[in-house]
């Protein structure tokens, strides 16, 4: 399994937000993705999980008979949790398993992972926005997908959290899973690799403006 | 696909107002009615077919407008749309319809009888109405999900959603209040406008969603 990147380039609105990002990950291997506010990670998660269109450059990813693209091999946590208030968050959960398909934890099994066993019968909207992050990132081990792509995945998450979470990823890379993961705060991994997005654009902000192709961004 | 089927019910059930905001301004369309055209029985008996048909078609555009913006606000859209190739979009929307229809639309449908007994339409004239909104509404709410894809980026799509769909549900109306309406009246046929109404549910049971579906993956950003 193998997730490549290359020449990519994003862009919003029809302005220029990355350009010529390439990076290759391997069976087992993490990339953390840092850089300013408005440097692109966001964007250049979303175009890696087919939700956007590349402007320029291509993702590839060669999987195996179940995960065919990347699209269907990938678990994509936004900023937004994707729980609906209304139902309990093991409802949510169990949706999420079914719809998604090749189940893992049954509900009860991940939220006891993340630390939220005894408030699965709660309503999600009782929750508080650490809580909230913790039930989604439940979601990333209800049911199977070799790629993670996570977007500030710790954002609200307490120190305690964090660990568990590091933990997570500690296992899914162990398993040979790949991890994309997009964040200003440490993720307690070793031997990621870094890829810095947006620093030259920060030296030449009028650079941005034009629309010209900017931000270098090189994987460490 | 039972799954998000039943996930839709279950948020319908749980937040409730929906269906009775819909079934509420239907009253209320019906109630004012008589006010307006005054106390003529026989006239009244003669526009109830189709003022329940004006009625229902106006609720059901209610709550229309949140048919993917509710999913796009909290993030879940974007997994819907992830999962394509498990579960075909246009697939994901023809349930969310379903369901949006079932909690939202078939309540229209179960007080229609009660609302034609105030506008003296006689027994006969109710049963067709009902039966034809039955099996027309349906088609309505698979029209209004193109209006809701195509709006779902917007903040407040809700009268565009209207706007684009209405033109789009005349010939539904047309044969519906057609088919409930020859039911009373002796010489006009029931089943020609009634098998027509049917044929447009199940052709824009299919269209609806695959433009929707378009509509949807055109919207992501």
């Amino acid at each position: 399994m193998r997730l490549a990147v290359e020449n990519l380039s994003g862009e919003r609105g029809g302005e220029a937000v990355f350009s010529d990002i390439s990076f290759a990950l391997d069976a087992g291997q993490a990339l953390l993705v840092t850089g300013p506010n408005g440097a692109g990670k966001s964007t250049m998660l979303r175009i890696v999980a087919g939700l956007l269109p590349a402007a320029e450059g291509r993702v590839a990813f060669s999987g195996s008979g179940e995960f065919p693209d990347i699209r269907a091999a990938s678990h994509y946590l936004g900023h937004l949790n994707a729980m609906k208030t209304a139902l309990s968050v093991e409802e949510n959960l169990a949706f999420w398993r079914d719809f998604l398909g090749s189940p893992r934890l049954s509900p009860r099994d991940a939220l006891d992972m993340v630390g939220l066993g005894e408030i699965g019968h709660l309503p999600f909207g009782y929750l508080s926005t650490g809580q909230r992050r913790r039930a989604s990132i439940a979601r990333l081990i209800v049911s199977y997908r070799p790629v993670w792509l996570l977007d500030e995945p710790t954002a609200g998450l307490d120190r305690a959290s964090e660990d568990r979470f590091a933990q997570l990823m500690r296992g899914h890379l162990a398993e040979g899973g790949i991890i994309v993961a997009a964040t200003h705060l440490p993720l307690g991994l070793e031997g990621t690799r870094e890829l810095r997005m947006g620093e030259e654009m920060l030296g030449a902000p009028g650079e941005r403006a034009k629309g010209r192709g900017v931000s270098g961004g090189s994987a460490i | 696909m039972l799954a998000l089927f039943l996930r839709e019910i279950r948020l319908g059930v749980r937040a409730g107002s929906g269906a009775m905001t819909g079934v509420l301004f239907f009253l209320a369309v019906v109630a004012v009615m008589p006010f307006g055209v005054g106390p003529d029985l026989n006239l009244l008996a003669r526009i109830g077919p189709a003022i329940l048909w004006i009625g229902a078609l106006l609720a059901s555009l209610l709550g229309l407008d949140r048919l993917f913006q509710a999913d796009r606000d909290d993030g879940s859209l974007d997994l819907l749309l992830m999962a394509e190739d498990r579960h075909m979009v246009a697939l994901t929307v023809f349930t969310k319809c379903l369901a949006h229809w079932a909690i939202a639309v078939l309540p229209l449908v179960v007080v229609t009888p009660l609302l034609g007994i105030f506008m003296n339409v006689p027994p006969l004239g109710i049963a067709a109405a009902t039966l034809t909104l039955f099996v027309g509404t349906p088609a309505i709410t698979f029209i209004g999900a193109v209006g809701a894809a195509l709006t779902v980026a917007l903040p407040r799509g809700g009268l565009l959603v209207s706007v684009i769909i209405l033109p789009l549900t005349i010939p539904v109306l047309i044969f519906g209040v057609a088919a409930s309406r020859a039911a009373v009246a002796e010489p006009d046929p029931f089943l020609p406008p009634f098998l027509i109404l049917a044929a447009l549910t199940l052709f824009f049971s299919v269209i609806g969603p695959v433009a929707a579906a378009l509509a949807l993956r055109g919207a992501a950003d």
